[in-house]
């Protein structure tokens, strides 16, 4: 069927993205909120464990990424809430495309909306934790390989607890510890890169999760919109 | 049999506490999860007879009812 | 190929089952574990370095095991309830899930007991350990989803997702946690506990072991049984043959009212279903 109309799917998909990223330009705040977030749980760690660089730049790769997982656990809900609440999201279901196309729309966007602010900021972020410069290059690609995975997992957890009132405080119980591989892989390949090591391998798995989630999260996420539209 | 008394045997070689303490609380564990099973039944049970006299009480209201019409 | 599982969609049909099968597992359940009791600690040898502590063993390796195994089952029971959409296998989650979950907080607990002794510490970022706990989160994670549904067949659809998802993870949650156990062995006390581990068991230790891993297993599907029994006859608890269970006989009128009762109560779950 897709091979079909494939390009009215990928029409479809381009119409998506387009509606997503003009409905989130109408609400700038919910995306700048995790950013500044983001910043703010950063700075609070020197504040907390005092400000002796040689400290800082030991424990700047898992505090960066923690912060970082964090703050995405905040504008996740946003991904699938407010369709759900308008009733778009029955309509995306009921579009003559593929529900998981429509879910990777989806994904893209709320990567390119929440993932790609991070992205920019991270030379700061790396800057205010006296990260050695050598390892800045590493941390950034961790990032850019790991958002995606969180946008994807997310995804998941968000469809599984949209249609819950409460959805928020469940939503990081259900999806952190089944992120803490990317949490480990990230700050591995950071932490090899300050040691002078070649941070590839780490950076190889991250790669590896990162497309074994895009592949599968999206099935996941149908079923769950499933259970969670009715 | 490893221990030459019921004394050698309670105090393991001086890690008693530890050992008995992490069997007990096994069994602790299963024993509570056993009971809460039982107890749950024993809710339901009881919740059923409710519902059962209930039933009969509005059946006999209503033959009362028609009897005296 | 199939087939054999549809009867049991029927809630009578696997309450039956499972009844019939509570005996056969209880009481070869229970003589293994007096078995492994009575063997393990009082009959098997004492470690050359451990020396007595080591019985712990035998509660705290088949507990860690079937806490993952269990995990299994429930994602296996997940598969089930959303491929065949069978309402047993719904419950069957909910009954798990707590036994999975009390199985791995053993695990844990007699753990952090052994390490004390051994290490010095009650906990320490060991990656057996560490894997452990994030499995009982995953576990947490489930019963909460389950829960949080208004719709019970809701939640129980959200938690088979979570479940099966959670199922994928677990090998790559094992592997990293293994891997960034090693990257980060820098105390003493992690390098004692490597070096504290026994390549090979001997073989009277390793009997009593399978012994007890066995006896956990039986004692825990009973366990589960119960906890299903109990779920079902909640769910279907207007129905004549579940009050029957419970020990209600109806006479024959109550018996008709109660059915029209029933009947109302379905075509009001009909409605909601719409």
């Amino acid at each position: 069927m897709l091979t079909a109309n494939k390009g009215s799917t990928f029409k479809v998909f381009k119409q998506l993205v387009k509606r997503d990223i003009r409905v989130a330009s109408r609400q700038r705040s919910d995306l700048l909120n995790p950013l500044i977030f983001l910043i703010i749980v950063v700075t609070l760690f020197p504040l907390g464990v005092g400000p002796g660089p040689d400290i800082l730049g030991r424990i700047a790769p898992g505090v960066i990424w923690v912060s970082a997982l964090l703050s995405s656990m905040l504008g996740l809900e946003r991904l699938f809430r407010d369709d759900f609440r308008d009733g778009a999201l029955e309509q995306m279901l009921l579009l003559p495309v593929a529900v998981e196309i429509s879910v990777l729309a989806k994904i893209l966007v709320h990567w390119l909306l929440t993932a790609l602010p991070v992205l920019i900021i991270t030379p700061l972020l790396a800057l205010l934790m006296n990260l050695p410069l050598q390892a800045w290059g590493t941390l950034w690609l961790t990032l850019f390989l790991g958002t995606p995975v969180l946008s994807a997992a997310g995804a998941i957890g968000v469809a599984l607890t949209v249609s819950l009132n409460k959805g928020g405080a469940l939503l990081s119980l259900l999806l952190l510890p089944l992120l803490i591989p990317l949490l480990i892989f990230a700050t591995a390949a950071v932490e090899a890169a300050v040691a002078g090591v070649s941070p590839a391998g780490p950076l190889a798995l991250i790669g590896a999760f990162m497309v074994l989630c895009i592949t599968l999260a999206p099935f996941a996420v149908k079923a769950g919109l499933r259970v969670s539209v009715n | 049999m490893q221990f030459d008394s019921w004394q050698a045997f309670i105090q393991m070689g001086g890690y008693g506490i530890y050992v008995w303490s992490s069997f007990a609380g096994t069994f602790l564990c299963f024993g509570l999860l056993a009971l809460e099973s039982i107890w749950r039944r024993k809710k339901l049970a009881k919740e059923a007879s409710k519902q059962a006299a209930r039933a009969q009480r509005i059946l006999r209201a209503r033959a009362a009812k028609k009897n005296r019409i | 190929m199939w087939r054999w599982l549809h009867p049991y969609a029927k809630p009578e049909a696997t309450f039956a089952l499972t009844q019939k099968l509570i005996p056969w597992f209880a009481l070869p359940g229970i003589i293994l574990v007096l078995v492994s009791l009575v063997w393990g600690l009082a009959f098997a040898p004492p470690d050359y370095q451990q020396g007595e502590s080591y019985r712990i063993i035998f509660v705290h390796v088949p507990s860690a095991m079937w806490a993952m195994g269990f995990y299994v089952g429930m994602a296996i029971m997940g598969v089930i309830a959303l491929v065949w959409q069978i309402r047993t296998a719904e419950l069957a989650i909910l009954a798990i899930a707590p036994v999975g979950a009390v199985l791995t907080f053993i695990s844990l607990f007699t753990g952090a007991i052994w390490g004390q002794p051994m290490w010095g510490t009650w906990w320490v970022w060991d990656a057996r350990l560490t894997a452990q706990l994030i499995l009982l989160f995953l576990y947490l994670g489930v019963m909460a989803l389950y829960v949080a549904f208004e719709d019970e067949r809701a939640g129980a659809k959200a938690a088979s997702i979570l479940a099966i998802v959670g199922v994928i993870n677990i090998p790559i949650i094992h592997y990293s946690v293994y891997w960034w156990n090693t990257l980060h062995q820098k105390s003493t006390v992690t390098r004692a506990i490597t070096r504290l581990e026994a390549p090979s068991i001997a073989p009277e230790m390793l009997w009593p072991l399978l012994v007890s891993i066995l006896a956990m297993l039986l004692v825990s599907i009973v366990l589960v049984l119960m906890r299903l029994n109990n779920e079902i006859l909640r769910r279907e608890i207007h129905r004549p043959w579940a009050l029957a269970e419970l020990g209600i006989t109806l006479d024959s009128s109550a018996k008709a009212h109660n059915d029209a009762e029933k009947k109302n109560v379905e075509k009001k779950g009909g409605a909601d279903a719409v």
